[in-house]
């Protein structure tokens, strides 16, 4: 609750009426609260390095339990000699005591080096920021739809609660919800991509590219193959956010200051738009910030239905081999992208809600 | 002014403008998307139509891989598709025939052996350029030898191969002299590229160098690598001067597809030309399918039932925990007379595989060898149960009850990754209750670590077998064997056998072809004797490709034979494009322009739109 006070306003205090100004409490108030907001900010950065720290820790631990012997396992099936499987154990550090590996891990994580990949014999860093403007592209344009997508329907079907419009779009989300992702995928290229009856083929069935293309036409060739992949990521991904807005503007609808607004005339579409739904925003932003969080990781299931070259389909490739030092690498970016994002949303709390931080 | 209650504080203005700004982009996206879903019909590339033609009028022969490439360094290449792709890319010093894999001419045109066996002398042809116009001589094949030899990390792809090399010399540019430590049978089976010295002796670092980072990749194989994107594509173009004579396809791009289906779905639309590794339902959906031969052929792999020996290092000391009922000859020979390799083939293979014999799949005719009829063990359940009882062995309330006395379960490890493992597994369970013992069937995504622990009893194997037979013999040699528990062994099963090992050394060392063969077949007959593996079928080559786009194509072996992964180029060097006038790369490119203008003019007409709304309240809204 606002702890502010209205300038010039006198107030009774212990020793008589104290007259504020901008040496008063109000000013001392405002000083105390810029404190409190520097001390809350100081101590989510804290707990975000803390949370980076284990996980960079638990990521070495945790994947050595996925192989023994990861290297001859990747080489399981292909002809290779005892000095061959020492000159690549060697190549990897693996013939190394656990505790130096460890050593050495943590040492050049903190410059930013995570190692080579086993399979690709190459930086692992190099191979993420490769991968990385693929999965912005597609994961964060399906966000950036299914979020909108969602508040705007959250919003109708809340405002026209128990309607047949509100019953159509919840049953139609959840529908959608339940459907696995890669199914949807599969049956868009069956449908869209051959072609099924008299509904033309006219979609690619994976790639990201032609590979023939340039320029402008390369950017045309981009946004043809994305389609039926954004299609999917919204289709199974709006009615979070559908949901959340719509219960979140529901506990909104019996408030006061609504009754007041529509008391002053104002029209029923201004009531909503500039009154209910902006308080009813809060725990929306959270889950737009947690999805935006989930971009950097992309979506397995969907890249790799549509062959499209993210860094969903990178972790899958590393976890087949399994790819120890890649799957590492894949850990601490998508884990650091989802302390990055709930850094963000924490940040931002005290800024669309006065009453946090204090 | 705005009236908000204290309780429920307004956004400020600036999130509130952001806020538009989002749904903005939002409303604007899915006006892309919405755009982009309006139907084309004419414009949209007729389903299953010919799409070996791009608008230039090229010969693109397009095709679906799903493996990535791990390198496309000859000295570090290790995956399939790499390699399927540098032997494209580079010449090998012999090859096999595709009609029947016998030694024929590569980068060396002839060969002889010194009596002492130990000194090979090749002779280098002299029509064959690198792909930059530079000759290929025989410095450029023993540079790669000896780079091989010298440097660990140039060996980390096929240093076996070199591993016996003691000098290797080019006295002239059409002379390559090989001196060996001992005598080697496999030297006309060196499935080395050999790279051109000019280019390679700049690297300095051969495990951080991958070769993908400058075009066209120098080589004098049938086709020049022209580009690559890590899981997106690799395309090759024809190299015009092959010896040989160069391909008929003026492109040959594969294509990634990390999605089987959806590789199908593609090669039903015409956007590759081939794909491989079918599963049976696809295979038969295929057959139906206009303008598509689905190619069903004896493969190069063999399926097969392992069991552990008693897994032990060459220090002597015990490996795993295997179950020491299977030591017992009785209780293997009951197990695989419980196998009906027919129900195998049928249900779980769906008819897709020949019935397993020997070690090596017959295709390789030259070692394929069989059971006689008082050799073979059939499959005859009655006497199986027969052989538990003569052996001892009692059952006590429906379990057979080993030599401790207690209930026979048995455990078989398998890949989770294969469906048929699983159906293979549950077969086995209901056939081996019928004799009492018990199974468990773990399929695991990574079989790695207890088989090579020696924690398993039982196991479902399966290699690719090459023309040369050399290495898939040598894994079931005690110099196989880790040298200690705690060291990674090359063995594929933990068998040490002192009768097998003395015919794997004499085929090492003899060079007369007929020889080598029947001391191979003597090999085999050992293996299956011994009674650790069991064969019980050979996977076929199950793939598919548009005829439409593609007129002819060899297969190996050529009489019936895959033509994915094959030990040679032949496959795509030989492809003949089929005569189509379509140009559907075009139209697909066309039809992506228009989608694309269609989708712009509705991103400008949705924002405008959301403008005109932003902006229709009026003065009396505005407070």
């Amino acid at each position: 609750m606002s702890t502010a006070s209205t300038p010039g306003v006198v107030r009774e205090a212990a020793g008589g009426p104290v007259k504020t100004g901008p040496s008063g409490p109000a000013a001392r108030a405002g000083s105390g609260t810029r404190t409190a907001y520097l001390l809350y900010v100081a101590g989510k950065l804290a707990g975000a390095v803390v949370s980076l720290f284990a996980v960079l820790v638990t990521s070495f631990f945790l994947f050595r339990v996925i192989s023994r012997d990861p290297i001859r396992t990747m080489t399981q099936g292909v002809p290779t000699s005892a000095a061959q499987l020492a000159t690549l154990r060697h190549q990897f550090g693996l013939d190394l005591p656990m505790w130096q590996q460890f050593t050495n891990y943590c040492g050049d994580a903190l410059t930013g080096d995570l190692g080579t990949s086993y399979q690709f014999h190459a930086p692992v860093g190099q191979l993420i920021l490769e991968k990385v403007p693929a999965t912005l592209l597609l994961t964060g344009v399906a966000v950036l739809i299914y979020s909108a997508l969602g508040l705007w329907l959250g919003t109708r079907s809340a405002w026209h609660n128990g309607g047949l419009g509100d019953r159509f779009n919840t049953g139609l989300a959840l529908t959608l919800w339940s459907i696995p992702g890669f199914w949807l995928g599969l049956l868009l290229i069956i449908v869209f991509s051959v072609g099924m009856g008299p509904i033309p083929g006219i979609f690619p069935t994976g790639g990201m590219s032609s590979g023939d293309s340039s320029g402008f036409g390369y950017v045309l060739d981009v946004a043809h193959h994305m389609v039926l992949p954004v299609i999917t990521l919204v289709a199974v991904g709006y009615a979070q956010t559908l949901l959340v807005m719509r219960s979140s503007l529901l506990d909104e609808m019996g408030s006061d200051y609504l009754t007041t607004a529509r008391a002053k005339g104002l029209r029923d579409d201004l009531v909503r738009r500039r009154h209910a739904v902006p308080n009813a925003l809060l725990p929306t932003v959270t889950m737009v910030f947690i999805n935006v969080g989930f971009v950097a990781g992309g979506s397995i299931l969907v890249e790799t239905v549509f062959s499209w070259p993210g860094l969903g389909q990178l972790f899958y490739q590393a976890l087949s081999v399994p790819d120890l030092p890649l799957v590492q690498g894949l850990f601490v970016v998508f884990a650091g992208a989802m302390i990055l994002m709930n850094l963000l949303a924490d940040l931002l709390y005290p800024l669309l809600d006065p009453r946090v931080g204090r | 002014m705005v009236h908000s209650s204290p309780r429920t504080p307004r956004l400020p203005v600036r999130l509130r403008s952001r806020f538009r700004l989002l749904m903005g982009s939002g409303a604007a996206a899915a006006a892309l998307v919405a755009a982009s879903v309006i139907p084309f019909g004419p414009l949209a590339p007729a389903p299953q139509q010919a799409q070996a033609a791009d608008s230039g009028g090229k010969k693109v022969l397009t095709v679906a891989v799903s493996q990535s490439v791990d390198s496309l360094s000859p000295f570090l290449a290790q995956s399939l598709v790499s390699t399927s792709v540098l032997r494209l890319g580079y010449e090998f010093l012999t090859n096999y025939d595709p009609k029947d894999a016998h030694t024929v001419p590569g980068f060396a045109t002839a060969w002889k052996t010194s009596p002492d066996k130990l000194t090979w002398t090749f002779t280098i042809r002299n029509n064959s350029k690198w792909s930059d116009g530079v000759q290929a001589t025989a410095a450029d094949a023993a540079w790669t030898f000896n780079k091989m030899m010298s440097d660990p990390n140039a060996a980390t792809a096929n240093g076996s191969f070199t591993a016996n090399f003691k000098k290797v010399t080019a006295p002239d540019p059409a002379t390559l002299v090989i001196q060996l430590k001992k005598p080697q049978a496999t030297m006309l089976a060196l499935d080395v590229p050999i790279v051109p010295k000019h280019i390679w002796e700049k690297v300095t670092d051969f495990s951080k160098f991958n070769n993908d980072k400058s075009f066209p990749i120098v080589g004098n194989g049938p086709f020049v690598i022209t580009d690559f994107k890590v899981d997106q594509y690799i395309k090759l173009k024809p190299n015009k001067s092959f010896w040989r004579g160069a391909p008929k396809f003026d492109e040959l791009d594969f294509r990634y597809y990390k999605d089987q289906d959806a590789a199908v779905a593609a090669l039903q639309k015409g956007e590759v030309s081939f794909v491989s590794n079918l599963t049976p339902a696809q295979a038969t959906a295929l057959k139906t399918t206009d303008n598509i031969k689905v190619n069903d052929a004896p493969g190069r792999r063999f399926y097969a039932l392992a069991t552990n020996p008693g897994a032990k290092a060459k220090n002597g000391e015990k490996m795993g925990n295997g179950n020491p009922a299977l030591l017992d000859p009785a209780v293997r020979k009951a197990l695989f007379e419980s196998v009906d390799i027919n129900t195998i083939i049928d249900k779980v293979f769906q008819g897709h595989a020949a019935k397993g014999e020997g070690y090596i799949p017959p295709r390789f005719s030259s070692y394929f060898w069989k059971p006689s009829d008082t050799q073979r063990i059939p499959f005859d359940p009655a006497k199986a149960a027969q052989t538990l009882q003569q052996a001892g062995y009692k059952k006590s309330g429906g379990k057979l009850l080993g030599k401790n006395g207690k209930p026979l379960n048995l455990r078989i490890l398998c890949h989770a990754t294969d469906p048929n493992d699983k159906a293979v597994g549950k077969y086995l369970q209901e056939w081996w209750a019928k004799l009492g013992i018990g199974l468990k069937v773990d399929c695991l995504d990574n079989v790695g670590d207890p088989w090579l622990a020696g924690d398993y009893d039982l196991a479902i194997d399966g290699w690719s077998v090459n023309p040369d037979p050399d290495y898939v013999l040598s894994i079931h040699t005690c110099d196989a064997l880790p040298a200690t528990p705690k060291d990674s062994p090359a063995t594929d099963n933990f068998i040490c056998d002192k009768q097998y090992d003395a015919l794997y050394k004499k085929q090492a060392a003899e060079y007369d072809p007929a020889k080598r063969a029947d001391l191979v077949k003597q090999m085999e007959s050992r293996l299956y004797d011994t009674g650790y593996m069991n064969v019980m079928a050979y996977p076929n080559a199950v793939e598919a490709y548009r005829t439409d786009q593609i007129k002819s194509i060899t297969t190996m072996p050529e009489a019936a034979g895959n033509i994915w992964g094959q030990d040679g180029y032949w496959s795509w060097w030989s492809a003949v494009p089929a005569d189509s006038s379509s140009d559907s790369s075009g139209g697909s490119s066309s039809t992506g322009l228009i989608i694309g203008i269609v989708a712009v003019v509705v991103i400008a007409g949705g924002l405008g739109l959301f403008v005109m709304m932003r902006r229709r309240s009026t003065a009396e809204d505005r407070e």
